[in-house]
């Protein structure tokens, strides 16, 4: 799959986003009055900027808000409807904590509960495909939801839940890309079924049905760069996970090598989630002999 | 709305003769024709005359080559592709507008075009390569079996047909409704083992590709044999005594 920018941004920094906002709900690290300010501003910065990344990805963005009408199949209308729910529920429980004082602690743990819905409904969307058999299982909304948890810790300064959250996103990540590499040909698609010849015999491509390229080709038959997969494998364990869980472990309570861990954590995610596209392979590559 | 019907009353769609497709591409521009002219945004050509031409297509044409397993040539085989106009078309359940439908009365599968975003997600879905987001209009475009023909009634009756059907020269496309087994495509498909392309995705296509009829073999004579053969084996008269005549030399 073509890993555009936008859909990497999108994914990455809103789930960064629901994640801090999930552990805000429940109270960490709990700045109260004016001092929570900032912590809010960064996460809905994080969460708003990713959904409106998203929409660049858009042919005929004009029509964006109809986008909310086919909850009842749609995953893509469930985030959409989870995203706007969540970002409402939390502004109230951050407008009467900053302006007023108040606090709400069992709205924030539904404002909490909320994002993580809202990461997984962004989850679902890949994992819902069964033309890419590499995204379509359950692990990839585990994966979505525990970076979530781990980056959002991070950004929290929550040294114990970068730790556990990061080591499980770790765990799950290396099931992932394990796993992952050997789905397509356990799933049986081939250009035998693809095409239904497969009873005479041998199937290859002869001649393909244009000499140039095609919407198809460049949207879902990446193949460049992939070359790189291992050394960017590499860059994406050392960055997303390994580093910043080193730097919360030397941290003491405070997490004072925070700002260190995050930006490393970021470049990590980016990395790891150009992978997730660039290396998801789809059905309808086989029909052109390209995987 | 993108909830799919529980059945449908006719299923229209298309039987493709593999046998017979000669992989001429009629069917693709006449498909390209039609449906630039004719129902929602036209399909665009990005860079026609350059040196990177790309455009949108409903319908393309593959061709493979077959490598029997029972031994002798290779076959090769054109493979016109078009969307197939699922029972259980996952490209309309992932539509977060309502912009992609199944229609219940004849169950061809539409986009509406001023409802679509543009974001992809049903050509993600789709197996088989049957969207394309077309670069100019920025919306998802798809083969409507040519609905402005098959219901149109300023067309004579000949031409109530899809376009590719219409235009192929060899015969190997046929349309008709799936749900009357009584019908030239149902009767078809049960004549010549009609197939599904990639059934294990579970889509449940309503187009169906008849699979090319086994080669007959060559049996291992000598087809030159009965010519050569002597014409007499004994010579008589002339050839006779000139035959004794070389062997006493």
């Amino acid at each position: 799959m073509h890993p555009a920018p936008s859909v990497i941004f999108f994914t990455v920094f809103s789930g960064l986003g629901f994640g801090f906002l999930a552990w805000l709900g429940i109270g960490i690290p709990g700045p109260q009055g004016w001092d929570a300010f900032p912590y809010f501003f960064v996460a809905y910065l994080l969460a708003v900027g990713g959904l409106i990344s998203s929409t660049f990805h858009l042919g005929n963005p004009k029509n964006a808000l109809k986008a909310f009408t086919q909850w009842r199949t749609s995953w893509l209308s469930r985030e959409a409807w989870m995203a706007v729910g969540t970002l409402s529920v939390m502004g109230i429980f951050a407008a009467a904590n900053i302006f007023f004082k108040i606090q709400m602690p069992p709205l924030g743990w539904i404002g909490a509960i909320m994002a993580l819905v809202t990461v997984y409904t962004t989850s679902m969307m890949y994992a819902q495909l069964k033309t890419v058999p590499r995204w379509n299982h359950w692990s990839t909304s585990a994966l979505f939801i525990l970076l979530a948890l781990g980056g959002g810790a991070i950004l929290a300064g929550d040294v114990f839940g970068t730790l556990v959250f990061l080591t499980l996103a770790f765990v799950v990540q290396m099931y992932v890309w394990i796993a992952g590499d050997q789905r397509f040909a356990a799933r049986g698609h081939t250009l035998e079924t693809a095409t239904g010849l497969g009873t005479i015999g041998k199937v290859r491509l002869y001649e393909p049905p244009h000499t140039g390229t095609n919407y198809l080709l460049n949207e879902m038959v990446y193949v460049v760069a992939r070359k790189h997969v291992l050394k960017l494998r590499l860059i994406a364990l050392l960055m997303g996970y390994l580093l910043p869980l080193l730097l919360a472990g030397l941290s003491g309570r405070l997490f004072e090598l925070q700002i260190t861990a995050l930006v490393s954590h970021i470049i990590g995610i980016l990395t790891q989630r150009w992978l997730f596209f660039a290396e998801a392979e789809h059905v309808v590559g086989l029909y052109y002999d390209k995987r | 709305m993108t909830q799919l019907p529980q059945s449908t009353d006719k299923k229209l769609g298309l039987v493709i003769d593999l046998d017979t497709c000669v992989g001429c591409h009629a069917c693709v521009i006449s498909c390209k024709g039609w449906n630039t002219e004719n129902y929602g945004a036209p399909l665009s050509d990005v860079d026609a005359y350059g040196a990177d031409p790309h455009g949108t297509f409903l319908n393309r044409v593959h061709s493979f080559e077959v490598q029997p397993n029972a031994g002798g040539c290779s076959q090769t085989i054109h493979f016109p592709k078009s969307c197939l106009h699922c029972e259980d078309a996952p490209c309309v359940t992932v539509c977060p507008t309502g912009a992609s439908y199944k229609r219940v009365e004849d169950g061809i599968v539409l986009v509406n075009e001023d409802d679509c975003i543009g974001c992809g997600l049903c050509a993600w879905a789709c197996p088989y390569g049957a969207r394309e987001l077309d670069q100019l209009a920025g919306v998802m475009k798809k083969c409507t079996l040519c609905i402005d023909r098959i219901y149109n009634e300023n067309l004579p009756e000949v031409d109530r047909i899809p376009s590719c059907v219409r235009t192929c020269p060899a015969g190997a496309r046929h349309f008709g409704d799936f749900a009357d087994p009584e019908s030239n495509v149902s009767k078809l498909v049960a004549e010549r083992g009609g197939i599904d392309l990639m059934p294990e995705q579970g889509t449940k296509p309503v187009n169906k590709y008849l699979p090319p009829r086994p080669k007959d073999t060559l049996e291992d004579v000598d087809a030159s044999a009965p010519a050569m053969k002597p014409v007499a084996d004994t010579p008589k008269g002339f050839l006779g005594w000139l035959d004794k005549a070389l062997e006493a030399l």
